[in-house]
Protein backbone atom coordinates (compact mmCIF):
# COMPACT_ATOMS: atom_id res chain seq x y z
CA UNK A 1 0.00 0.00 0.00
CA UNK A 2 2.80 2.38 0.94
CA UNK A 3 6.33 1.76 -0.30
CA UNK A 4 9.23 4.07 0.39
CA UNK A 5 12.51 3.38 -1.35
CA UNK A 6 15.90 4.98 -0.75
CA UNK A 7 14.41 8.23 0.51
CA UNK A 8 17.01 10.97 0.95
CA UNK A 9 16.20 14.50 2.08
CA UNK A 10 18.37 17.38 3.20
CA UNK A 11 16.93 20.46 4.83
CA UNK A 12 18.99 23.57 5.52
CA UNK A 13 22.22 21.87 4.38
CA UNK A 14 21.63 19.02 6.76
CA UNK A 15 20.84 15.46 5.81
CA UNK A 16 17.66 14.56 7.66
CA UNK A 17 16.72 11.33 5.88
CA UNK A 18 19.52 9.30 4.42
CA UNK A 19 18.15 6.32 2.54
CA UNK A 20 14.92 5.26 4.20
CA UNK A 21 13.16 2.10 3.03
CA UNK A 22 9.76 1.23 4.44
CA UNK A 23 6.75 -0.82 3.39
CA UNK A 24 3.29 -0.81 4.85
CA UNK A 25 0.90 -3.53 3.77
CA UNK A 26 -2.82 -2.98 3.34
CA UNK A 27 -4.62 -2.90 6.66
CA UNK A 28 -1.42 -2.72 8.64
CA UNK A 29 -0.41 -0.08 11.18
CA UNK A 30 3.27 0.75 11.21
CA UNK A 31 4.58 2.72 14.15
CA UNK A 32 7.69 4.81 13.57
CA UNK A 33 9.64 5.66 16.68
CA UNK A 34 12.73 7.77 17.00
CA UNK A 35 14.16 10.65 18.95
CA UNK A 36 13.00 14.21 18.59
CA UNK A 37 14.30 15.92 15.49
CA UNK A 38 15.31 12.67 13.79
CA UNK A 39 12.99 13.41 10.87
CA UNK A 40 9.83 11.48 11.64
CA UNK A 41 7.54 14.33 10.66
CA UNK A 42 9.63 14.94 7.56
CA UNK A 43 9.19 11.28 6.66
CA UNK A 44 5.41 11.56 6.96
CA UNK A 45 5.39 14.69 4.81
CA UNK A 46 7.01 12.71 2.01
CA UNK A 47 4.34 10.05 2.05
CA UNK A 48 1.72 12.46 0.69
CA UNK A 49 4.05 14.51 -1.44
CA UNK A 50 4.12 17.59 0.81
CA UNK A 51 7.89 17.44 0.50
CA UNK A 52 9.78 16.26 -2.52
CA UNK A 53 12.58 13.76 -1.96
CA UNK A 54 16.14 14.65 -3.03
CA UNK A 55 16.47 11.01 -4.05
CA UNK A 56 14.34 7.91 -3.78
CA UNK A 57 10.68 7.25 -4.42
CA UNK A 58 7.40 7.05 -2.56
CA UNK A 59 4.61 4.85 -3.89
CA UNK A 60 1.08 4.82 -2.50
CA UNK A 61 -1.88 2.88 -3.89
CA UNK A 62 0.59 1.49 -6.44
CA UNK A 63 1.32 4.94 -7.90
CA UNK A 64 4.69 6.61 -7.69
CA UNK A 65 4.12 10.14 -6.42
CA UNK A 66 6.70 11.98 -8.50
CA UNK A 67 5.08 10.70 -11.69
CA UNK A 68 1.64 12.07 -10.87
CA UNK A 69 0.28 15.41 -11.98
CA UNK A 70 -1.44 17.63 -9.46
CA UNK A 71 -4.98 16.47 -10.20
CA UNK A 72 -4.11 12.81 -9.74
CA UNK A 73 -2.08 13.56 -6.64
CA UNK A 74 -5.11 15.32 -5.11
CA UNK A 75 -7.27 12.34 -6.01
CA UNK A 76 -4.95 10.06 -4.05
CA UNK A 77 -4.72 12.48 -1.16
CA UNK A 78 -8.49 12.50 -0.77
CA UNK A 79 -8.25 8.83 0.10
CA UNK A 80 -5.83 9.67 2.91
CA UNK A 81 -6.09 11.43 6.23
CA UNK A 82 -3.35 13.14 8.19
CA UNK A 83 -3.16 14.13 11.81
CA UNK A 84 -0.50 16.83 11.96
CA UNK A 85 1.73 17.10 14.98
CA UNK A 86 0.43 20.55 15.86
CA UNK A 87 -3.13 19.81 14.77
CA UNK A 88 -3.06 22.38 11.95
CA UNK A 89 -6.71 23.26 12.45
CA UNK A 90 -7.90 26.17 10.32
CA UNK A 91 -8.39 28.94 12.82
CA UNK A 92 -10.69 30.92 10.57
CA UNK A 93 -13.24 28.09 10.68
CA UNK A 94 -15.19 26.46 13.50
CA UNK A 95 -14.30 22.96 14.65
CA UNK A 96 -17.24 21.52 12.71
CA UNK A 97 -16.26 23.37 9.54
CA UNK A 98 -12.73 22.09 10.00
CA UNK A 99 -13.87 18.51 10.21
CA UNK A 100 -16.29 18.92 7.31
CA UNK A 101 -14.08 20.95 4.99
CA UNK A 102 -12.82 18.00 2.94
CA UNK A 103 -16.37 16.79 2.50
CA UNK A 104 -17.85 20.14 1.55
CA UNK A 105 -15.04 20.98 -0.88
CA UNK A 106 -14.61 17.61 -2.54
CA UNK A 107 -17.93 15.82 -2.44
CA UNK A 108 -21.49 16.59 -3.45
CA UNK A 109 -22.88 15.64 -0.04
CA UNK A 110 -25.60 17.91 1.29
CA UNK A 111 -25.11 20.16 4.30
CA UNK A 112 -27.13 17.92 6.60
CA UNK A 113 -25.29 14.78 5.51
CA UNK A 114 -22.00 16.50 6.24
CA UNK A 115 -23.27 17.73 9.60
CA UNK A 116 -24.21 14.14 10.52
CA UNK A 117 -20.77 12.80 9.60
CA UNK A 118 -19.06 15.64 11.46
CA UNK A 119 -21.11 15.03 14.59
CA UNK A 120 -20.35 11.32 14.43
CA UNK A 121 -16.58 11.83 14.08
CA UNK A 122 -16.51 14.38 16.87
CA UNK A 123 -18.28 11.87 19.07
CA UNK A 124 -15.71 9.20 18.21
CA UNK A 125 -12.94 11.41 19.57
CA UNK A 126 -14.98 12.45 22.60
CA UNK A 127 -15.76 15.98 21.46
CA UNK A 128 -19.50 15.76 20.93
CA UNK A 129 -21.08 19.20 20.94
CA UNK A 130 -17.81 21.06 20.41
CA UNK A 131 -18.58 21.69 16.72
CA UNK A 132 -19.58 25.36 16.85
CA UNK A 133 -16.52 26.46 18.82
CA UNK A 134 -13.41 28.04 17.35
CA UNK A 135 -10.20 25.98 17.44
CA UNK A 136 -8.44 28.74 19.37
CA UNK A 137 -10.90 28.24 22.25
CA UNK A 138 -9.92 24.61 22.72
CA UNK A 139 -7.25 23.13 24.97
CA UNK A 140 -4.21 21.54 23.33
CA UNK A 141 -5.51 18.03 23.82
CA UNK A 142 -8.94 18.93 22.46
CA UNK A 143 -7.32 20.47 19.41
CA UNK A 144 -5.39 17.29 18.80
CA UNK A 145 -8.59 15.25 19.00
CA UNK A 146 -10.46 17.64 16.73
CA UNK A 147 -7.63 17.29 14.25
CA UNK A 148 -7.94 13.52 14.53
CA UNK A 149 -11.65 13.80 13.79
CA UNK A 150 -10.81 15.84 10.70
CA UNK A 151 -8.21 13.30 9.59
CA UNK A 152 -10.77 10.50 9.58
CA UNK A 153 -13.73 12.51 8.30
CA UNK A 154 -13.51 11.30 4.72
CA UNK A 155 -13.27 7.59 5.53
CA UNK A 156 -9.63 7.46 4.46
CA UNK A 157 -7.94 4.26 3.39
CA UNK A 158 -4.57 5.51 4.62
CA UNK A 159 -4.15 7.53 7.79
CA UNK A 160 -0.94 9.15 8.97
CA UNK A 161 -0.80 10.00 12.65
CA UNK A 162 1.94 12.36 13.83
CA UNK A 163 2.14 11.84 17.58
CA UNK A 164 -1.55 11.12 18.18
CA UNK A 165 -1.27 10.86 21.97
CA UNK A 166 1.28 13.53 22.89
CA UNK A 167 -0.16 16.16 25.18
CA UNK A 168 -3.13 14.05 26.25
CA UNK A 169 -3.83 12.76 29.74
CA UNK A 170 -3.25 9.00 30.11
CA UNK A 171 -6.92 8.14 29.99
CA UNK A 172 -7.72 10.18 26.89
CA UNK A 173 -4.53 8.84 25.32
CA UNK A 174 -5.77 5.34 25.94
CA UNK A 175 -9.09 6.29 24.34
CA UNK A 176 -7.27 7.53 21.25
CA UNK A 177 -5.22 4.33 21.12
CA UNK A 178 -8.45 2.36 21.23
CA UNK A 179 -9.90 4.49 18.46
CA UNK A 180 -6.86 3.90 16.25
CA UNK A 181 -7.05 0.16 16.86
CA UNK A 182 -10.78 0.23 16.12
CA UNK A 183 -10.22 2.06 12.85
CA UNK A 184 -7.72 -0.56 11.86
CA UNK A 185 -9.94 -3.46 12.76
CA UNK A 186 -13.29 -2.18 11.51
CA UNK A 187 -12.38 -0.01 8.57
CA UNK A 188 -9.18 -1.86 7.58
CA UNK A 189 -7.30 1.43 7.60
CA UNK A 190 -3.64 1.32 6.60
CA UNK A 191 -1.68 3.60 8.88
CA UNK A 192 1.68 5.04 9.78
CA UNK A 193 1.85 6.44 13.29
CA UNK A 194 4.76 8.44 14.59
CA UNK A 195 5.17 8.50 18.33
CA UNK A 196 7.54 8.69 21.28
CA UNK A 197 4.98 7.11 23.54
CA UNK A 198 6.13 3.48 23.81
CA UNK A 199 2.94 2.43 25.54
CA UNK A 200 0.92 3.70 22.60
CA UNK A 201 3.41 2.23 20.12
CA UNK A 202 3.07 -1.25 21.59
CA UNK A 203 -0.68 -0.94 21.65
CA UNK A 204 -1.45 0.33 18.16
CA UNK A 205 1.43 -1.06 16.12
CA UNK A 206 1.39 -4.22 14.06
CA UNK A 207 4.98 -3.44 13.30
CA UNK A 208 7.44 -0.95 14.67
CA UNK A 209 10.27 0.77 12.85
CA UNK A 210 12.91 2.90 14.47
CA UNK A 211 14.38 5.88 12.67
CA UNK A 212 17.82 6.98 13.74
CA UNK A 213 20.39 9.23 12.08
CA UNK A 214 18.41 9.29 8.86
CA UNK A 215 18.04 5.54 8.51
CA UNK A 216 15.69 2.79 9.63
CA UNK A 217 17.77 0.87 12.17
CA UNK A 218 15.04 -1.50 13.25
CA UNK A 219 11.93 -2.85 11.54
CA UNK A 220 9.95 -5.71 13.04
CA UNK A 221 7.12 -6.85 15.27
CA UNK A 222 6.50 -5.61 18.79
CA UNK A 223 8.03 -8.78 20.24
CA UNK A 224 11.08 -8.52 18.03
CA UNK A 225 11.48 -4.92 19.22
CA UNK A 226 11.32 -5.95 22.87
CA UNK A 227 13.94 -8.62 22.28
CA UNK A 228 16.16 -6.57 20.00
CA UNK A 229 19.82 -6.74 20.89
CA UNK A 230 20.60 -3.35 19.37
CA UNK A 231 21.77 -1.14 22.26
CA UNK A 232 20.27 1.99 20.65
CA UNK A 233 16.85 0.35 20.34
CA UNK A 234 17.01 -0.99 23.88
CA UNK A 235 18.01 2.38 25.29
CA UNK A 236 15.16 4.04 23.44
CA UNK A 237 12.38 1.70 24.52
CA UNK A 238 13.53 1.66 28.11
CA UNK A 239 14.21 5.38 28.13
CA UNK A 240 17.61 5.04 29.80
CA UNK A 241 19.98 7.98 30.12
CA UNK A 242 22.99 5.69 29.87
CA UNK A 243 23.85 3.97 26.61
CA UNK A 244 25.04 4.83 23.12
CA UNK A 245 22.77 7.92 22.85
CA UNK A 246 23.34 11.18 24.69
CA UNK A 247 20.28 12.10 26.73
CA UNK A 248 20.61 15.77 25.81
CA UNK B 1 39.04 23.18 3.60
CA UNK B 2 41.47 23.97 0.86
CA UNK B 3 41.00 25.92 -2.27
CA UNK B 4 40.99 23.26 -4.98
CA UNK B 5 42.80 25.46 -7.49
CA UNK B 6 45.86 25.36 -5.31
CA UNK B 7 46.64 22.03 -6.81
CA UNK B 8 46.04 23.19 -10.36
CA UNK B 9 48.46 26.02 -9.93
CA UNK B 10 47.46 28.36 -12.74
CA UNK B 11 47.16 31.24 -10.32
CA UNK B 12 49.26 29.75 -7.65
CA UNK B 13 50.87 32.91 -6.37
CA UNK B 14 47.61 34.49 -5.49
CA UNK B 15 45.94 31.23 -4.65
CA UNK B 16 43.86 31.31 -1.51
CA UNK B 17 42.60 34.67 -2.25
CA UNK B 18 40.27 36.95 -4.08
CA UNK B 19 40.95 35.56 -7.53
CA UNK B 20 40.90 32.08 -6.19
CA UNK B 21 37.54 32.60 -4.67
CA UNK B 22 36.17 34.32 -7.70
CA UNK B 23 37.38 31.73 -10.17
CA UNK B 24 37.34 28.43 -8.36
CA UNK B 25 34.24 26.43 -8.77
CA UNK B 26 34.38 25.74 -5.09
CA UNK B 27 34.24 29.00 -3.17
CA UNK B 28 36.91 29.76 -0.61
CA UNK B 29 34.45 30.44 2.16
CA UNK B 30 32.31 27.49 1.20
CA UNK B 31 30.40 25.95 4.02
CA UNK B 32 31.96 22.86 5.35
CA UNK B 33 30.00 19.67 5.03
CA UNK B 34 27.17 19.79 7.50
CA UNK B 35 28.06 18.43 10.88
CA UNK B 36 25.51 16.24 12.55
CA UNK B 37 24.96 17.65 16.00
CA UNK B 38 22.04 15.53 17.06
CA UNK B 39 19.00 16.92 18.79
CA UNK B 40 18.22 20.51 18.08
CA UNK B 41 21.81 21.18 17.09
CA UNK B 42 22.44 23.34 14.07
CA UNK B 43 24.97 22.46 11.44
CA UNK B 44 28.11 24.49 11.91
CA UNK B 45 29.69 26.27 9.01
CA UNK B 46 33.07 27.58 10.08
CA UNK B 47 34.59 30.31 7.98
CA UNK B 48 38.04 29.41 6.75
CA UNK B 49 40.44 32.34 6.81
CA UNK B 50 42.93 32.62 3.98
CA UNK B 51 45.84 32.56 6.42
CA UNK B 52 45.01 29.02 7.42
CA UNK B 53 45.46 27.75 3.89
CA UNK B 54 48.61 26.15 2.60
CA UNK B 55 50.96 26.81 0.89
CA UNK B 56 51.31 30.51 1.62
CA UNK B 57 52.46 32.77 -1.20
CA UNK B 58 54.84 35.68 -0.62
CA UNK B 59 53.51 37.92 2.07
CA UNK B 60 53.96 41.17 0.11
CA UNK B 61 51.58 39.79 -2.49
CA UNK B 62 49.03 38.21 -0.31
CA UNK B 63 48.73 40.89 2.37
CA UNK B 64 46.84 43.49 0.33
CA UNK B 65 44.69 40.86 -1.32
CA UNK B 66 43.93 39.17 1.94
CA UNK B 67 43.06 42.56 3.32
CA UNK B 68 40.75 43.02 0.38
CA UNK B 69 39.18 39.69 1.03
CA UNK B 70 38.76 40.65 4.64
CA UNK B 71 37.22 43.98 3.70
CA UNK B 72 34.65 41.70 2.20
CA UNK B 73 34.99 42.30 -1.52
CA UNK B 74 34.49 38.59 -1.93
CA UNK B 75 31.57 38.71 0.41
CA UNK B 76 30.15 41.56 -1.61
CA UNK B 77 30.41 39.67 -4.89
CA UNK B 78 29.00 36.58 -3.31
CA UNK B 79 26.23 38.60 -1.73
CA UNK B 80 25.27 40.10 -5.08
CA UNK B 81 25.23 36.62 -6.57
CA UNK B 82 23.09 35.34 -3.78
CA UNK B 83 20.64 38.19 -4.19
CA UNK B 84 20.32 37.63 -7.92
CA UNK B 85 19.75 33.96 -7.30
CA UNK B 86 17.13 34.68 -4.66
CA UNK B 87 15.38 37.15 -6.95
CA UNK B 88 15.30 34.60 -9.74
CA UNK B 89 13.86 31.96 -7.44
CA UNK B 90 11.30 34.48 -6.18
CA UNK B 91 10.16 35.47 -9.66
CA UNK B 92 10.10 31.82 -10.71
CA UNK B 93 7.96 30.80 -7.76
CA UNK B 94 5.62 33.73 -8.32
CA UNK B 95 5.24 32.74 -11.96
CA UNK B 96 4.36 29.19 -10.98
CA UNK B 97 1.76 30.49 -8.57
CA UNK B 98 0.26 32.74 -11.24
CA UNK B 99 0.07 29.72 -13.53
CA UNK B 100 -1.79 27.71 -10.91
CA UNK B 101 -4.00 30.70 -10.24
CA UNK B 102 -5.00 30.97 -13.89
CA UNK B 103 -5.64 27.24 -13.98
CA UNK B 104 -7.99 27.55 -11.01
CA UNK B 105 -9.98 30.47 -12.46
CA UNK B 106 -12.59 28.22 -14.15
CA UNK B 107 -13.66 27.08 -10.67
CA UNK B 108 -14.43 30.63 -9.61
CA UNK B 109 -18.18 30.07 -9.53
CA UNK B 110 -17.81 27.20 -7.09
CA UNK B 111 -15.79 29.50 -4.84
CA UNK B 112 -18.15 32.48 -5.13
CA UNK B 113 -18.78 32.42 -1.39
CA UNK B 114 -15.08 32.77 -0.66
CA UNK B 115 -14.72 35.61 -3.17
CA UNK B 116 -17.64 37.51 -1.67
CA UNK B 117 -16.21 37.08 1.81
CA UNK B 118 -12.87 38.48 0.68
CA UNK B 119 -14.60 41.36 -1.10
CA UNK B 120 -16.21 42.23 2.21
CA UNK B 121 -13.00 42.10 4.23
CA UNK B 122 -10.86 43.81 1.62
CA UNK B 123 -13.32 46.30 0.25
CA UNK B 124 -15.98 47.26 2.73
CA UNK B 125 -13.71 47.25 5.77
CA UNK B 126 -11.13 49.41 3.99
CA UNK B 127 -13.70 52.01 3.09
CA UNK B 128 -13.51 54.20 6.23
CA UNK B 129 -9.74 54.48 5.92
CA UNK B 130 -9.96 55.23 2.20
CA UNK B 131 -12.56 57.93 2.80
CA UNK B 132 -10.44 59.54 5.48
CA UNK B 133 -7.27 59.60 3.39
CA UNK B 134 -9.15 60.75 0.29
CA UNK B 135 -10.81 63.76 1.93
CA UNK B 136 -7.43 65.10 2.98
CA UNK B 137 -5.77 64.22 -0.31
CA UNK B 138 -8.43 66.20 -2.15
CA UNK B 139 -8.28 69.04 0.34
CA UNK B 140 -4.51 69.43 0.22
CA UNK B 141 -4.33 69.21 -3.56
CA UNK B 142 -6.94 71.96 -3.88
CA UNK B 143 -5.05 74.11 -1.40
CA UNK B 144 -1.68 73.56 -3.07
CA UNK B 145 -3.09 74.10 -6.56
CA UNK B 146 -4.71 77.34 -5.41
CA UNK B 147 -1.38 78.43 -3.97
CA UNK B 148 0.36 77.74 -7.29
CA UNK B 149 -2.42 79.33 -9.35
CA UNK B 150 -2.65 82.65 -7.52
CA UNK B 151 -1.87 85.61 -9.76
CA UNK B 152 -1.04 83.35 -12.74
CA UNK B 153 -3.92 81.00 -13.54
CA UNK B 154 -7.62 81.87 -13.25
CA UNK B 155 -9.13 80.08 -10.26
CA UNK B 156 -11.96 78.69 -12.39
CA UNK B 157 -9.43 76.14 -13.64
CA UNK B 158 -8.82 74.94 -10.09
CA UNK B 159 -11.39 72.17 -10.41
CA UNK B 160 -9.93 71.08 -13.74
CA UNK B 161 -6.41 70.61 -12.41
CA UNK B 162 -7.42 69.04 -9.13
CA UNK B 163 -10.04 66.80 -10.69
CA UNK B 164 -7.63 65.46 -13.32
CA UNK B 165 -4.89 64.86 -10.79
CA UNK B 166 -7.25 63.00 -8.49
CA UNK B 167 -8.94 60.84 -11.09
CA UNK B 168 -5.82 59.89 -13.01
CA UNK B 169 -3.15 59.54 -10.35
CA UNK B 170 -3.85 60.52 -6.78
CA UNK B 171 -6.89 58.39 -6.04
CA UNK B 172 -5.67 55.15 -7.67
CA UNK B 173 -2.11 55.30 -6.35
CA UNK B 174 -2.85 56.52 -2.84
CA UNK B 175 -5.74 54.10 -2.44
CA UNK B 176 -3.52 51.27 -3.64
CA UNK B 177 -0.74 52.21 -1.22
CA UNK B 178 -3.15 52.43 1.70
CA UNK B 179 -4.72 49.09 0.77
CA UNK B 180 -1.26 47.54 0.36
CA UNK B 181 -0.51 48.55 3.93
CA UNK B 182 -3.80 47.38 5.30
CA UNK B 183 -4.90 44.42 3.22
CA UNK B 184 -1.62 43.23 1.67
CA UNK B 185 -0.07 43.01 5.12
CA UNK B 186 -3.00 41.15 6.59
CA UNK B 187 -3.08 38.66 3.71
CA UNK B 188 0.63 37.95 4.17
CA UNK B 189 0.25 37.61 7.93
CA UNK B 190 -2.76 35.34 7.68
CA UNK B 191 -1.34 33.04 5.03
CA UNK B 192 2.08 33.14 6.65
CA UNK B 193 0.61 31.95 9.92
CA UNK B 194 -1.27 29.25 8.04
CA UNK B 195 2.00 28.20 6.44
CA UNK B 196 4.03 27.95 9.64
CA UNK B 197 1.25 26.16 11.52
CA UNK B 198 0.96 23.63 8.66
CA UNK B 199 -2.58 24.69 7.79
CA UNK B 200 -1.60 25.03 4.13
CA UNK B 201 -0.14 21.52 4.23
CA UNK B 202 -3.41 20.39 5.79
CA UNK B 203 -5.36 21.91 2.91
CA UNK B 204 -3.10 20.12 0.45
CA UNK B 205 -3.62 16.74 2.05
CA UNK B 206 -7.38 17.24 2.20
CA UNK B 207 -7.29 17.55 -1.55
CA UNK B 208 -8.13 21.25 -1.41
CA UNK B 209 -5.85 23.25 -3.67
CA UNK B 210 -4.57 26.13 -1.52
CA UNK B 211 -4.15 28.30 -4.60
CA UNK B 212 -7.80 27.92 -5.48
CA UNK B 213 -9.01 28.09 -1.90
CA UNK B 214 -6.82 30.92 -0.61
CA UNK B 215 -5.15 32.81 -3.45
CA UNK B 216 -7.83 32.93 -6.12
CA UNK B 217 -10.55 34.53 -3.95
CA UNK B 218 -8.12 37.15 -2.70
CA UNK B 219 -6.74 38.07 -6.10
CA UNK B 220 -10.19 38.17 -7.68
CA UNK B 221 -11.56 40.34 -4.94
CA UNK B 222 -8.52 42.61 -5.18
CA UNK B 223 -9.11 43.05 -8.91
CA UNK B 224 -12.77 43.89 -8.33
CA UNK B 225 -12.69 45.86 -5.11
CA UNK B 226 -9.81 48.23 -5.75
CA UNK B 227 -11.61 49.98 -8.63
CA UNK B 228 -14.67 50.28 -6.41
CA UNK B 229 -12.60 51.80 -3.64
CA UNK B 230 -10.98 54.15 -6.15
CA UNK B 231 -14.40 55.30 -7.34
CA UNK B 232 -15.26 56.21 -3.77
CA UNK B 233 -11.89 57.84 -3.38
CA UNK B 234 -12.40 59.92 -6.56
CA UNK B 235 -15.73 61.12 -5.33
CA UNK B 236 -14.68 61.89 -1.77
CA UNK B 237 -11.41 63.55 -2.78
CA UNK B 238 -13.18 65.89 -5.19
CA UNK B 239 -15.65 66.63 -2.42
CA UNK B 240 -12.74 67.48 -0.11
CA UNK B 241 -11.29 69.73 -2.76
CA UNK B 242 -14.67 71.39 -3.23
CA UNK B 243 -14.92 72.16 0.47
CA UNK B 244 -11.49 73.78 0.46
CA UNK B 245 -12.30 75.69 -2.73
CA UNK B 246 -15.52 77.07 -1.29
CA UNK B 247 -14.45 77.76 2.27
CA UNK B 248 -10.81 78.76 1.87
CA UNK B 249 -10.35 79.98 -1.71
CA UNK B 250 -13.73 81.73 -1.88
CA UNK B 251 -14.72 80.03 -5.10
CA UNK B 252 -18.35 79.21 -5.72
CA UNK B 253 -19.25 75.55 -5.83
CA UNK B 254 -20.57 75.91 -9.39
CA UNK B 255 -17.36 77.49 -10.64
CA UNK B 256 -15.32 74.71 -9.07
CA UNK B 257 -17.54 71.94 -10.41
CA UNK B 258 -17.69 73.51 -13.87
CA UNK B 259 -13.91 73.46 -13.75
CA UNK B 260 -13.98 69.77 -12.93
CA UNK B 261 -16.33 69.08 -15.82
CA UNK B 262 -14.24 71.10 -18.25
CA UNK B 263 -11.90 68.73 -20.13
CA UNK B 264 -13.22 65.80 -18.08
CA UNK B 265 -12.86 62.66 -20.20
CA UNK B 266 -14.43 59.37 -19.27
CA UNK B 267 -11.32 57.69 -20.65
CA UNK B 268 -9.26 59.23 -17.82
CA UNK B 269 -11.65 57.69 -15.36
CA UNK B 270 -11.47 54.29 -17.04
CA UNK B 271 -7.68 54.44 -17.09
CA UNK B 272 -7.67 55.19 -13.38
CA UNK B 273 -10.00 52.28 -12.67
CA UNK B 274 -8.02 49.93 -14.91
CA UNK B 275 -4.87 50.85 -13.02
CA UNK B 276 -6.65 50.26 -9.75
CA UNK B 277 -7.57 46.77 -10.86
CA UNK B 278 -3.95 45.99 -11.70
CA UNK B 279 -2.85 47.39 -8.33
CA UNK B 280 -5.43 45.22 -6.59
CA UNK B 281 -4.04 42.14 -8.31
CA UNK B 282 -0.49 43.11 -7.35
CA UNK B 283 -1.41 43.66 -3.69
CA UNK B 284 -3.23 40.35 -3.29
CA UNK B 285 -0.77 38.34 -5.33
CA UNK B 286 2.28 39.60 -3.46
CA UNK B 287 0.52 39.24 -0.12
CA UNK B 288 -0.38 35.64 -0.91
CA UNK B 289 3.02 34.74 -2.28
CA UNK B 290 4.81 36.28 0.70
CA UNK B 291 2.51 34.30 2.96
CA UNK B 292 3.19 31.06 1.12
CA UNK B 293 6.93 31.71 1.28
CA UNK B 294 6.93 32.20 5.04
CA UNK B 295 9.30 30.10 7.09
CA UNK B 296 10.30 30.03 10.69
CA UNK B 297 7.59 30.92 13.15
CA UNK B 298 6.29 34.28 14.28
CA UNK B 299 9.44 36.09 13.25
CA UNK B 300 9.10 34.73 9.73
CA UNK B 301 5.49 35.92 9.60
CA UNK B 302 6.64 39.40 10.57
CA UNK B 303 9.28 39.40 7.88
CA UNK B 304 6.83 38.26 5.17
CA UNK B 305 4.34 40.89 6.21
CA UNK B 306 6.83 43.73 5.97
CA UNK B 307 8.06 42.30 2.69
CA UNK B 308 4.54 42.16 1.30
CA UNK B 309 3.93 45.86 1.94
CA UNK B 310 7.32 46.96 0.64
CA UNK B 311 7.28 44.83 -2.49
CA UNK B 312 3.67 45.64 -3.33
CA UNK B 313 4.25 49.37 -2.85
CA UNK B 314 7.31 49.39 -5.06
CA UNK B 315 5.55 47.35 -7.75
CA UNK B 316 2.53 49.67 -7.60
CA UNK B 317 4.67 52.72 -8.26
CA UNK B 318 6.68 51.04 -11.02
CA UNK B 319 3.62 49.64 -12.77
CA UNK B 320 1.90 53.02 -12.41
CA UNK B 321 4.67 54.54 -14.47
CA UNK B 322 4.57 51.73 -17.03
CA UNK B 323 0.81 51.96 -17.41
CA UNK B 324 1.03 55.73 -17.74
CA UNK B 325 3.47 55.44 -20.64
CA UNK B 326 1.19 52.90 -22.30
CA UNK B 327 -2.19 54.57 -21.80
CA UNK B 328 -1.34 58.25 -21.96
CA UNK B 329 0.57 58.98 -25.14
CA UNK B 330 2.38 62.29 -24.97
N1 LIG C 1 10.44 22.82 6.49
C1 LIG C 1 11.63 22.63 7.03
N2 LIG C 1 12.67 23.40 6.67
C2 LIG C 1 13.89 23.22 7.20
N3 LIG C 1 14.18 22.29 8.10
C3 LIG C 1 13.20 21.49 8.52
C4 LIG C 1 11.87 21.62 8.01
N4 LIG C 1 11.11 20.69 8.60
C5 LIG C 1 11.92 20.03 9.44
N5 LIG C 1 13.17 20.49 9.40
C6 LIG C 1 14.31 19.97 10.14
O1 LIG C 1 14.35 18.58 9.98
C7 LIG C 1 14.70 17.94 11.19
C8 LIG C 1 13.70 16.87 11.51
O2 LIG C 1 12.45 17.48 11.82
P1 LIG C 1 11.15 16.65 12.15
O3 LIG C 1 10.08 17.65 12.35
O4 LIG C 1 10.94 15.59 11.14
O5 LIG C 1 11.53 15.99 13.54
P2 LIG C 1 10.70 14.90 14.33
O6 LIG C 1 11.44 13.62 14.23
O7 LIG C 1 9.29 14.92 13.88
O8 LIG C 1 10.83 15.47 15.80
P3 LIG C 1 9.70 15.57 16.91
O9 LIG C 1 9.59 14.23 17.52
O10 LIG C 1 10.26 16.57 17.87
O11 LIG C 1 8.45 16.02 16.25
C9 LIG C 1 14.78 19.02 12.24
O12 LIG C 1 16.14 19.27 12.49
C10 LIG C 1 14.14 20.22 11.63
O13 LIG C 1 14.82 21.38 12.02
MG1 LIG D 1 7.57 15.55 14.51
Amino acid sequence: MIAIRGLVKSLDHRVVLNGVDLDVAKGETLVVIGRSCCGKSVLLKHVLGLMKPDAGTVTIFGKQLDQLDRAHLYELRMRCGVLFQGGALFDSLTVAENVGLGLSENTTKSKSEIADIVAERLEWVGLAGIGPRAPSDLSGGMRKRAALARAIAMDPEIVLYDEPTTGLDPITAEGINDLIVRLRERLKVTAIAVTHDMNSAFKIGDRIAMLHAGKIIFDGSVDQLRNSADPIVQQFIVGATTGPLEPL
Amino acid sequence: MKCPTLRVGHHKTICDCVVGAALCDRPLYAREKPVWRGRGGRATSPVVRPSSLQPSPPAFLIAPLAALADTSLVELIRDIGRRILRLTVYVGGLTVMIGRLLASLPQILGSARLVVYQMLTMGVRSLPLIILTSVFTGAVSAWQAAYQFQNFVPMRFLGTAVGKAIVIELAPVLTALVVAGRVGASIAAELGTMRVTEQIDALEVMGVDPVRYLVMPRVTSGAIMLPVLVLFSDFVAILGALVVAVLMVNLSATTFLNGVKLFFHMSDMYAGLFKASIFGIIISLIGCYQGFQTRGGAEGVGRSTTGAVVIASVLILISDYLIATMLFRV
